[in-house]
């Protein structure tokens, strides 16, 4: 099924002839309302007049995170607050959060891009679907439900916590279909199976996404639920989910290229990379309002084709992501940013700001242990004392990246070092 | 160090296979004893508490070999290997209003002493004095 065959099964050369169009007005767009993006263009010695089309991509700036947090909160914007409807928000890499915007518009635009990858799913307005992301700052929640309700199916939003409770609605609601984390989805079919509910569940298809994943992992779902699952992408810098998802093909993501201008640049010269090579994605916003990106860096890694997909679809299709070209974690869906472990270290006081971060994947669920460097001045003859300040790291921690987290304190200068630097992360989850 | 308090020598213990045997390793390498030992455990690590011969020796070689350890003072009562002596020592403190945070027992044949952590050091010290308590100093330990 498809939901938006115009804009999904364009002809390239109508595509590019209306990406050109709408990123000419997008660069007006921001260089006459965003202070930052106009002297941005200046500095480069452009004037908007100097990109006619798609072609003239390559002359624009980049735009990163840290412009984001820079112009914290709302510096980005470009058009006047009373027309925001909502604000977004996700931690940065120093624990101040990067805020985005949405008018009216977007939040339709946004819909939309999430109506085609449920549509793609195979899902419609006859269907019952679960949201079980977080609803709130986070993107998942409510990109997902606003999605679903442009279908029109039936939209159950459950967010995440009791996953028993959502089981049993799984069952008597006859849900068909679910939102969710690839790794809470196999929790449920844990606690489905546990419940010995399987043979009561109507569910068909489940569209997944929000922390990396694996075919793997994929068709483990697919086979433990009898279902077909699905891989969508967003970030919420650029919307949210709804950016990319892939077919019932599964041979790549279709990026939604009337919306979210997709390139591939290598990871270190920053030049456009040919199809098929592996680099890092950047994404221009051709028809947001409230605060457009343009050529925001993902630091995401992956490759393109722009070849016409089994499924009728013309999108061009990302691979699955092949990493990051930075050191940001994604644990239960949250980023995290091994900085802003150290930054809450300093805060709480009384050890060392000599860490180790140490992921894993225990029953499909991630967990986070940090392992920190006592200093010798709190060390205590007292259980109580060192408890005390076991709570007080775990606290901070937690306050600063929104994740509950095991903390085990080691002695000082206990900390594995490799050639003088410490091994700050080790993620033993598997990926490939 | 304060008339009446003994020094123990408190190491942190991580929760994995054989520290404690490194921690007994530095002591035995520079020659030092151990007379008492109580180890306090939580689900993700432990706190070793002894009473040793060179107390901040032993503190001063440990952190050289990286543990977390450290020199605190404590009081040791000389107790009477008879009925009654524990619940005498707890009735004089908890008369005077004094806690205990911890304690351990250090015994030999004839006689023992309880090592003892309070609420409040000094007050203890005071009132196990006036009750007819003996307090070990650190020679006196040796001697038991």
């Amino acid at each position: 099924m498809i939901w938006n065959e115009t804009k999904e099964c364009m002809s390239r050369d109508e595509m590019t002839a209306l990406q050109s169009a709408r990123l000419v007005k997008q660069v007006n767009h921001v260089y006459h309302n965003v202070e930052f993006y106009r002297k941005k263009m200046q500095e480069a010695g452009l004037e908007p007049g100097d990109i006619k089309g798609l072609e003239d991509i390559e002359k624009l700036p980049f735009t990163t995170k840290a412009d984001l947090r820079d112009n914290y909160p709302f510096g980005l914007f470009a058009v006047p607050k009373s027309e925001i409807v909502r604000v977004h928000a996700s931690s940065g890499t120093t624990g101040k959060a990067t805020v985005v915007g949405y008018t009216r518009r977007d939040i339709d635009t946004w819909a939309e891009s999430v109506a085609r990858c449920i549509t793609m799913a195979g899902l419609s307005r006859e269907d019952t679907i679960q949201v079980a992301y977080g609803y709130g700052l986070f993107t998942g929640g409510l990109g997902a439900h606003y999605g679903a309700e442009c279908i029109g199916a039936t939209v159950v939003p459950q967010s995440t916590g009791n996953t028993k409770k959502l089981v049993t609605m799984m069952c008597d609601f006859g849900v068909t279909g679910i939102m969710c984390t690839p790794s809470y989805l196999l929790h449920i079919a844990e606690v489905i199976r546990e419940m010995g509910l399987k043979d009561q569940i109507k569910l068909k298809s489940a569209i997944c996404g929000a922390e990396p994943w694996t075919e793997k992992m994929r068709l483990q779902i697919e086979e433990e639920l009898g279902i077909s699952a699905h891989d969508i992408y967003g970030l919420s810098e650029t919307m949210g989910p709804g950016v990319a998802c892939d077919c019932e093909y599964h041979k790549g993501l279709h990026v939604w290229e009337d919306y979210y201008l997709p390139e591939i640049v290598d990871k270190d010269t920053f030049k456009q990379l040919p199809d098929g090579e592996t680099g890092e994605l950047v994404i221009t916003n051709l028809q947001k309002e409230g605060m457009p990106l343009i050529r925001y860096r993902t630091k995401d890694l992956t490759s393109i084709t722009h070849e016409k997909c089994e499924c009728g679809r013309t999108a061009a299709r990302i691979s699955r992501f092949k990493g990051r070209t930075d050191d940001m974690l994604i644990i239960r869906g949250v980023n995290v940013f091994p900085s802003q472990i150290e930054t809450a270290l300093l805060e709480a006081g009384g050890v060392a700001p000599q860490y180790q971060i140490i992921v894993d994947r225990v029953n499909n669920l991630d967990t986070l242990e940090v392992l920190v460097e006592m200093e010798e001045s709190s060390f205590s003859d007292e259980v109580k004392e060192i408890e005390a300040l076991n709570k007080r790291v775990s606290h901070a921690i937690q306050q600063m990246i929104g994740l509950a987290v095991k903390v085990k304190l080691v002695a000082p200068k206990t900390i594995e070092r490799s050639m003088g630097k410490a091994v700050r992360v080790i993620d033993n989850r598997k990926f490939d | 160090m304060a008339d009446g308090f003994v020094k123990q020598l408190t190491v942190f213990i991580e929760n994995r296979v054989g520290t404690l045997e490194e921690v007994a390793k530095v002591l035995k390498d520079n020659e030092i004893n151990i007379y008492s030992i109580s180890l306090a455990d939580t689900s993700e690590y432990g706190l070793l508490r002894m009473i040793v011969s060179d107390p901040d020796k032993g503190s001063k070689v440990l952190k050289e070999n990286s543990f977390s350890a450290k020199a605190t003072e404590v009081v040791a009562v000389r107790l009477e290997n008879k009925v009654g002596t524990l619940e005498h020592l707890f009735n004089t403190l908890s008369g005077a209003g004094i806690g205990i945070e911890y304690m351990y027992a250090m015994a030999t044949s004839k006689e023992g002493a309880m090592i003892l952590k309070t609420s409040d050091g000094n007050k203890a010290v005071e009132v196990l004095k006036g009750d007819g308590f003996g307090l070990l100093d650190e020679a006196g330990m040796f001697n038991l």
